[in-house]
């Protein structure tokens, strides 16, 4: 059995999780939906064609989708010091996840916003609609069920990310079941972190599912 | 209402090589509260000469004037205003799965800041003009494909546009659905005095509603005219390939066979008699026979409406001497009927 200090320890692991997870997922959106359909109306033959910020912006979002998340939460420790004053605890692991949340998410939105039917874009052009108009009335909420089923596939990604922030102090499950499960060897908490981590990933993956069949008016049965 | 003139479009080669000319010497005019078609091949440059006329292609050389306006001398914010009051529908519809029907046919609306009660004011009608006053609140995924290409005329309509502009709007419904489509189209260019311009590969659908056509074919108009003389005289080998499957100026193989361009030993000269509008009830097969003495077999006939005028042809074996032949041929032509001689009919037994 789990003793009363477990018990709070996993608790306090969970709300770390769900503070890190719900923040850096909340950033991560704010700056990576603007990116991701940006990149997604410069590429080639789409509403606001522009190379030389598609690219610039493409190799931004690989460059650090290319790091391995570990290698990230090290050598941006500087960065992340700047933006939230340590580089030690739950708020600075915030900031690599943050950082590796933004262009996920940005890619996830571009394909999402790039699903939606061309024929769409041209006859609001037709109507006489602005670039501004288009992604706003007409591209945002026909990829509305892709976004919301991209953004579900980031806060899974980023539970798992999160449990390697204990490398810096980050706190949260992960860290957790590294510290009590595997360095002292206690097999039961490790059990039960990866039962909770499991039963999360499953309340995010079903709500997000939820969401994306609720905004999806495609498949309605008549 | 709407001009175009001298219209080039060229695109660069991916790779190199030779420009493509996806429209070349194009000239058209098309009048107010006209229906007119555009009907050609897939690849012909109906789709991107259809573009051309709201600028969603714009043209490599020549200028597009719509209500007196040239859309080629526009900047960006007046070409967008200047769309208002151009309307378009789709082969794919292009409505928004994401509204209901009053959200899709209230977008134009939407876009051009018009204040929400007159929005209801205006697409309320709409939907009662093209029967889906009970799917207001419905989804797209929720209608048929009739029912949607509805929903793209009142979206339309919704701005009170001067021209619709109709994409192949009837090719991906079934025959049925095309024509109450169609029906639909004609009875709005009638009541609202809107000038339709639609493409098609369909002939039925120039026969159905056009008044004129312009026939397309690696990017030039090679024809065009009021529906009824391109039906009747279609020049071009294409229009006539257009035109034959349902104006049948063809006779039948059978009646072919025996059909020698020189006269022979027996044989008897095969006329087509061609009706045109309102001389097609003229009985000059019976003033032939009565005034000449000249009796005449008919092979083959036709009689078909084209925009509510009748057409016909009628293919006989006139049984008589060349003088009496030439004779019917000048009564015939007295008649302002088209005649020819289409060869000449050997024995059945030779």
């Amino acid at each position: 059995m789990l003793s009363p200090q477990i018990i709070d320890l996993l608790i306090k692991g969970l709300i770390d999780t769900l503070h890190m997870v719900a923040v850096s997922g909340a950033i991560g959106t704010l700056i990576g939906l603007p990116i991701g359909v940006m990149l997604a109306v410069t590429g080639r033959g789409e509403l606001l064609q522009n190379f030389a910020f598609n690219k610039v912006m493409g190799a931004v979002v690989n460059m650090t989708r290319s790091t391995p998340f570990i290698i990230l939460v090290v050598a941006i420790i500087p960065f992340t010091r700047l933006i939230a004053g340590t580089s030690i605890g739950t708020n600075a692991a915030i900031v690599p996840l943050t950082v590796a949340a933004a262009p996920f998410i940005a890619r996830v939105v571009e394909n999402a916003v790039r699903e939606v039917d061309r024929g769409l874009v041209e006859a609001a052009q037709a109507m006489g609609a602005t670039p501004f108009q288009i992604i706003r009335k007409v591209l945002l909420p026909e990829a509305l069920p892709g976004i919301v089923a991209g953004l579900t596939l980031s806060a899974v990604s980023l539970v798992g990310y999160s449990a390697m922030v204990g490398a810096v102090g980050g706190g949260g499950l992960g860290d957790l079941g590294i510290r009590y499960g595997y360095q002292r060897f206690l097999p039961e908490v490790m059990l039960a972190v990866v039962i909770v981590l499991i039963v999360l990933v499953q309340i995010v993956q079903s709500t997000g599912d939820l969401i994306a069949r609720r905004v999806n008016k495609r498949n309605l049965k008549s | 209402m709407i001009t175009l003139t001298n219209i080039h479009k060229t695109y660069a080669a991916r790779g190199g090589g030779a420009p493509v000319h996806a429209l070349a010497d194009i000239d058209l005019s098309i009048e107010r509260g006209e229906v007119f078609g555009i009907i050609g091949r897939s690849g012909a440059g109906k789709s991107t000469l259809l573009r051309t006329v709201n600028l969603l292609e714009s043209p490599s050389s020549g200028s597009v004037t719509v209500d007196g306006v040239e859309m080629t001398a526009l900047s960006a914010a007046e070409l967008r205003k200047a769309r208002h009051s151009i309307g378009m529908i789709f082969q794919h519809f292009n409505l928004l799965s994401s509204r209901t029907v009053f959200d899709n046919v209230a977008l134009p609306l939407e876009l051009a800041g018009t204040p929400k009660a007159e929005i209801r004011r205006t697409v309320e009608p709409l939907l009662d003009l093209v029967g889906l006053a009970d799917k207001r609140d419905r989804y797209p995924a929720e209608l048929s494909g009739g029912q949607k290409q509805r929903v793209g005329i009142a979206r339309a309509l919704a701005s009170k546009p001067k021209v619709l502009l109709s994409d192949e709007a009837t090719s991906a419904l079934d025959p049925e659905t095309t024509t109450q489509i169609l029906h639909l189209l004609g009875d709005i260019n009638r009541r609202l005095g809107l000038t339709i311009v639609l493409i098609t590969h369909e002939i039925a659908v120039i026969k159905e509603i056009c008044h004129k056509v312009a026939v397309m074919e690696n990017g030039r108009v090679i024809e065009q005219g009021p529906v009824f003389d391109i039906f009747a005289h279609p020049n071009h080998p294409t229009t006539r390939s257009f035109v034959d499957p349902v104006i049948n100026r063809g006779i039948p193989d059978s009646l072919r066979d025996r059909l020698s361009p020189q006269p022979g030993l027996g044989s008897n000269p095969v006329l087509r008699i061609t009706f045109t509008g309102a001389k097609a009830t003229t009985p000059v097969i019976s003033a032939i026979s009565r005034q000449l003495n000249l009796d005449l077999n008919i092979w083959h006939g036709q009689i078909d409406e084209i925009q509510g005028a009748p057409f016909g042809t009628l293919v006989v074996e006139a049984l008589g001497d060349q003088a009496k032949v030439d004779a019917a041929i000048a009564l015939v032509k007295e008649n302002n009927l088209g005649v020819e001689v289409l060869g000449h009919a050997l024995p059945a037994n030779h």
